[in-house]
């Protein structure tokens, strides 16, 4: 008879700081966005067991906690690569060729928007603004703020991150 | 009450604080088409996200129309439900929820049953300037489980689906995923149906507007079983089926039609129509004597004894326990569900007795209900893999049938179900309704344990639609606590109840849908009609008080068959045939402490 149990492939430490995420929330399904983000800051990503555990101690069904993590684009159940890219697509970026650059560094990194490489070394993402207009076009790689950007320089700035691995 | 007074249409009306403006509107005749709301309101259900948009109504003073259906009436409103502008808007609302739904609707299993096709009619949609260009609507996969299909091509996000899983049903397998094109209702990880805590009751698929979720349908393999040469067929009637069918066929809601529904199974040419009564009548004998067997060792002084019993007889209600409390499944009676004691008898006594194979009798159910479509498929029904029941058809698929066939129902002269499993008392027909199989359990067991007829067969303190009930039952002397619920949502308060120690019942009837098999999700669809729910249900009882016989232990059928085939109730040979076990399906969280 098919029982179905899910047989968490987390580590112990991880189970637990997530049980302390909930508990700082008092349980409260009303906080799962706010328990979500915490686990996410923590994890990088919101993994489907992370999700079921998250679901059972808020006391709330996993596909309800699912509905809420596919539908804001923050949240991601993809890992996130060693150095997350992140290319702005903001007003500004935007007319500026962000978009070029973004196809620049799918071409250069091999993936779409939202995926990581087979190594886990990048990940790319779009976002919205970071407040660095007048540097249009800009992207962000592990945190780092490149602005001007061209798609030419692409090839460089990845560069720099692999000459690291 | 405080009461409020506003326009309507130019006509002034009166209504509690509170009041919506649809609700203000219906009650004074004025017709507001309404697409994702939802309400049956003597079963607590509400669905009413707001979110279509067909019900706009202009209210003077206010930039943007508002919603009917949430908007609540203030005083001195002037609202107007039917101006060009309120017109144009709905017509627009309903060509963008057309833009991105598919035009099939001829070969569509809710074709001329459909809401949103009713809309499209009411406002003569005929050219749609939303219509993109080809391949730009959603695009899911069609999910088939052994009870629901899930089309969600179809699905205009009413949400009523959602709001039946967890709020009525408390089962969670349900919710709105993702956003905008891609959005859709689902399950969690947008996993298959099997793989979700999903009980198969069917609720979802009862309110659906549309025909995004609907039942998998087997009369084309009843059909082709019933014209081999080389099958004999058998079909059993479930008891909510009778009340039922006639509403597909136009007649009255509440219409109890047992001779035409016989009449109507034996011109689409079954070899023998039996009933699912008589082995209602069967699994009181069974529970009825497995009930009496724990509280008499309970009383005797053995508190190990597994109570309060836990009634058996709905497949959805089993789902449901064994996915969500699989701790307490030494609780419930073991006697199967009268569909399966019927399956498992005309496949062995009467297979035996007509002198044929079990391979070839063909087994068709006609139920009130889709879970038991799952039921039907579980491997402990089922020998060298050969199922006790082939086929479980809907109250509306034999109404399919039937007119497929070119019979006439209404005009059907009625006809008597054939022996010997056919015969039933009133005890079995009330196994329909919320009540009804603790009713006649009692019935049975007060008679069983004090050897005396019962002062009065009619127990009211156990009829009624609230959703949680209970009574205490004098059994000349010995106080028998009952409970019971229907909904999920209330099998779970009592449920929690017994896990925490503060359930004083010695036996609970539980029944998955609102209302009992009577709303069962295999019934003609009632659209929010709660009259249709009522009507049946009285229909029921009404069907109870017509029997000649009212008691099972008295049906002669009954009695006849312990002593031929079966021996004792609960003996050797019922227990091989009658009896089944229950599972751990739940969905648990473990940590593997390797990795």
């Amino acid at each position: 008879m098919d029982n179905k149990k899910i047989i968490i492939k987390m580590k112990p430490e991880v189970r637990e700081k997530v049980i302390e995420i909930c508990n700082n929330f008092n349980n409260n399904p009303g906080e799962l966005i706010n328990v979500l983000h915490q686990t996410q800051d923590f994890l990088g990503y919101l993994p489907a067991e992370v999700q079921e555990l998250i679901a059972e101690r808020l006391h709330m069904p996993t596909a309800k906690v699912y509905g809420v993590v596919s539908f804001y684009a923050f949240f991601t159940m993809t890992p996130k690569g060693k150095y997350p890219v992140s290319v702005c697509m903001g007003t500004a970026c935007y007319v500026r060729g962000g978009e070029k650059i973004l196809d620049a560094f799918k071409k250069e990194l091999g993936v779409e928007v939202g995926e990581t490489d087979a190594k886990g070394i990048f990940s790319l993402t779009s976002l919205r603004c970071v407040g660095a207009c007048g540097l249009a076009p800009v992207c962000l790689v592990d945190g780092k703020v490149y602005g001007r950007l061209a798609p030419a320089m692409v090839k460089d700035i990845v560069k720099e991150y692999r000459d690291k691995e | 009450m405080d009461m409020i007074k506003l326009t309507i249409d130019n006509r002034e009306v009166e209504v509690p604080k509170g009041t919506t403006i649809l609700k203000a509107a219906q009650g004074m005749g004025i017709d507001i088409p309404t697409l994702c709301h939802f309400e049956l309101n003597n079963l607590g259900v509400h669905n009413r996200p707001g979110g279509c948009r067909i019900c706009v109504v202009e209210v003077a003073g206010r930039r943007n129309l508002a919603p009917a259906c949430v908007t609540e009436c203030m005083p001195d409103m002037v609202v107007r439900t039917n101006s060009m502008r309120v017109i144009n808007a709905r017509r627009t609302v309903l060509e963008l929820i057309l833009s991105d739904h598919p035009a099939d609707c001829l070969q569509c299993a809710k074709n001329g049953n459909c809401e949103l096709q009713d809309l499209a009619v009411r406002f003569g949609i005929r050219k749609n300037p939303f219509i993109g260009p080809e391949h730009s609507q959603s695009s899911y996969q069609i999910e088939v489980s052994p009870s629901i299909i899930r089309d969600m091509n179809k699905c205009v996000m009413c949400r009523r689906c959602e709001t039946m899983c967890n709020e009525m049903q408390t089962v969670g397998a349900l919710s709105a995923i993702e956003r905008g094109f891609p959005a859709v209702v689902s399950t969690a990880f947008n996993q298959h149906l099997d793989h979700s805590p999903c009980t198969f009751c069917g609720q979802c698929v009862a309110v659906c507007p549309v025909g995004a979720l609907t039942e998998v349908d087997h009369t084309g393999a009843v059909l082709r079983a019933i014209v081999d040469p080389n099958k004999k067929t058998v079909v059993q009637v479930a008891p909510a089926v009778r009340v039922a069918i006639g509403e597909e066929f136009g007649m009255e809601p509440g219409t109890i039609a047992t001779g035409k529904l016989t009449a109507a199974l034996k011109a689409l040419g079954f070899d023998y129509v039996f009933d699912t009564d008589w082995s209602a009548d069967l699994t009181i004998m069974e529970e009825g004597t497995e009930l009496i067997g724990r509280l008499t060792k309970y009383l005797g002084g053995d508190k190990s004894v597994p109570l309060p019993i836990l009634t058996s007889c709905c497949p959805a209600w089993v789902n449901f326990f064994e996915h969500q409390f699989p701790e307490m499944r030494d609780l419930p009676s073991t006697a199967k569900s009268p569909q399966q004691m019927f399956g498992a008898i005309a496949k062995s006594y009467f297979a035996e007795k007509i002198g044929i194979k079990r391979e070839d009798m063909i087994s068709v159910s006609v139920m009130p209900c889709l879970a038991k479509k799952y039921e039907v498929g579980r491997d402990e029904f089922k020998v060298n893999g050969n199922p006790d029941v082939d086929y479980s058809i809907s109250t509306r698929e034999l109404a399919r049938l039937i007119k497929m066939a070119n019979i006439d129902f209404k005009s059907l002269p009625d006809a008597e179900f054939d022996s010997p499993l056919g015969q039933s008392t009133g005890a079995a027909v009330i196994f329909g309704t919320t009540g009804g199989v603790i009713e006649a359990a009692v019935r049975t067991a007060y008679e069983v344990i004090t050897k005396k007829p019962l002062p009065k067969i009619d127990f009211e303190e156990l009829r009624g639609l609230e959703g949680v009930r209970s009574a205490t039952i004098d059994v000349d002397g010995l106080k028998l606590n009952i409970g019971i619920a229907h909904g999920l949502k209330n099998a779970r308060k009592l449920l929690e109840d017994i896990k925490a120690g503060k359930c004083q019942f010695h036996a609970i009837e539980i029944m998955a849908c609102p209302g009992g098999c009577i709303d069962g999700a295999g019934q003609p669809l009632h659209h929010g009609n709660a009259d249709i729910i009522k009507a049946r249900w009285e229909a029921i009882y009404r069907a109870d008080r017509e029997m000649p016989i009212r008691k099972s232990h008295e049906n002669p059928s009954i009695q006849a068959i312990y002593k031929e085939f079966l021996g004792e109730p609960c003996g050797h040979k019922s227990h091989e045939l009658l009896h089944t076990h229950y599972f751990d399906r739940q969905t648990t969280v473990e940590v593997d402490l390797n990795k």
